[in-house]
C-alpha cells in the first residue's frame, strides 16, 4: 500500500467515524435524554406528591397561599403541572430556573416571574422534543383547556385563552400582562414557552391561560377538571 | 485505522470480534453517559435565557 493510498483511506475512516458520532448524538438527544428525563421526572413528581401529602390536607399556617412558593431556592421543584389534554396521567414538576440544566428536570419557572396563583404572569418554560419533552403537544391546546398547577397549599386552575408563534427575543410574551410590558397586572396569567418549530430553535410557541379558580388543597381537586377532552393525545 | 486496531486485538477472530464488541458498546457508553451531556450545553439549541430580574432581557429559553 502507498503512501497516498494509506492517507486516503485514513481520511476516509476517520470521515466515517465522524459520521458514526454525529449519528450517535442525535440518538442520544432525541431518544436517550426522553429516557433518562422521563424516569427522573417521574421520581421528582413522586417526592413532590409525598411532601404536598395526600389530597385533601390541611395547609397548616399558610395565610397567603402563594408566598411560600416565593423562597423557594434556585433549581427546586415546587409545584406539578397536570394538563388533560396531553393525557389523564400526564404531570410534570415545575423547578425554579431556566438554566439548561434546570430545563433538563421538568418545566422551568421564569425567575422574576410571578409564582403560581399570583396576579401577574406564571410564565414557565418546556422542551418541545428532548429531555421528557413536557411541551411536545404545545401546539395541541385548544382555548378553553384546563392546565392545573398543584402546589402544596393549592391547585391552580387555568384555563388556556390563546397562542402566539414568536421570535426568541419577544420576551414580552412574559411580562406581568403578556405582551404588554409595563402595564400593571389585575390578573393572573400563565404563559407556558417552547421551541417551535419541532426540533428548532427558530420561534417560540406560546400559549397564555388565565386562572379561572383557586381551590385550597383542604378541598380537593374537583374531578370533572381532570376530565380528558375530545381529541386527545395522550 | 480499524485494520491497525483488529491486527492489535489478541487472540483468533472470533475473539477479536468479541473484543470489538465490547469496545463499541463500551464507546458508546462513554458518550452516552459524560460526552454527551457534557457538550450538550455548547449546542446551539440548548441554553440561552432571559435573565432573571425586570426588565427581561436577553431571549426567551431555547429548549427543542
Amino acid at each position: 500500500m502507498t503512501r497516498l493510498q494509506w492517507g486516503v483511506r485514513t481520511v476516509g475512516e476517520v470521515l466515517i467515524t465522524v459520521g458514526l458520532f454525529l449519528f450517535l448524538f442525535i440518538a442520544w438527544q432525541l431518544w436517550w435524554t426522553d429516557v433518562t428525563a422521563n424516569r427522573a421526572q417521574a421520581v421528582t413528581i413522586h417526592a413532590l406528591e409525598r411532601g404536598f401529602g395526600p389530597a385533601g390536607t390541611p395547609d397548616r399556617g399558610a395565610a397567603d397561599p402563594t408566598a411560600i412558593l416565593t423562597k423557594v431556592p434556585f433549581g427546586q421543584a415546587f409545584a406539578i403541572m397536570r394538563i388533560p389534554r396531553f393525557g389523564a396521567d400526564y404531570a410534570r414538576p415545575v423547578l425554579q430556573g431556566t438554566d439548561t440544566d434546570t430545563l433538563t428536570k421538568g418545566i422551568a419557572h421564569y425567575p422574576g416571574t410571578a409564582f403560581p396563583g399570583q396576579v401577574g404572569n406564571f410564565a414557565v418554560a418546556g422542551h418541545r422534543t428532548t429531555y421528557g419533552k413536557p411541551f411536545s403537544d404545545i401546539d395541541l391546546l385548544h382555548s378553553g383547556d384546563i392546565i392545573v398547577v398543584e402546589t402544596k397549599s393549592s391547585y391552580f386552575v387555568y384555563a388556556v385563552d390563546h397562542h402566539v408563534v414568536v421570535t426568541p427575543d419577544q420576551v414580552e410574551v412574559i411580562a406581568a400582562v403578556p405582551q404588554h410590558p409595563g402595564v400593571h397586572p389585575k390578573q393572573a396569567w400563565l404563559t407556558m414557552t417552547a421551541c417551535h418549530p419541532r426540533f428548532s430553535a427558530n420561534q417560540r410557541y406560546v400559549v397564555f391561560a388565565k386562572l379561572v379558580r383557586s381551590i385550597p388543597r383542604a378541598d380537593g381537586l374537583p374531578a370533572s377538571y381532570m376530565a380528558v377532552p375530545a381529541g386527545m393525545v395522550g | 485505522m480499524y485494520g491497525a486496531l483488529w491486527r492489535v486485538l489478541p487472540g483468533p477472530w472470533p475473539v477479536k470480534l468479541l473484543c470489538s464488541l465490547v469496545l463499541v458498546v463500551a464507546v458508546v457508553a462513554v458518550c452516552f453517559l459524560w460526552l454527551f451531556p457534557a457538550i450538550a450545553p455548547y449546542m446551539p439549541f440548548n441554553g440561552n435565557s432571559v435573565q432573571s430580574g425586570l426588565p427581561f432581557s436577553g431571549s426567551l429559553t431555547s429548549a427543542i
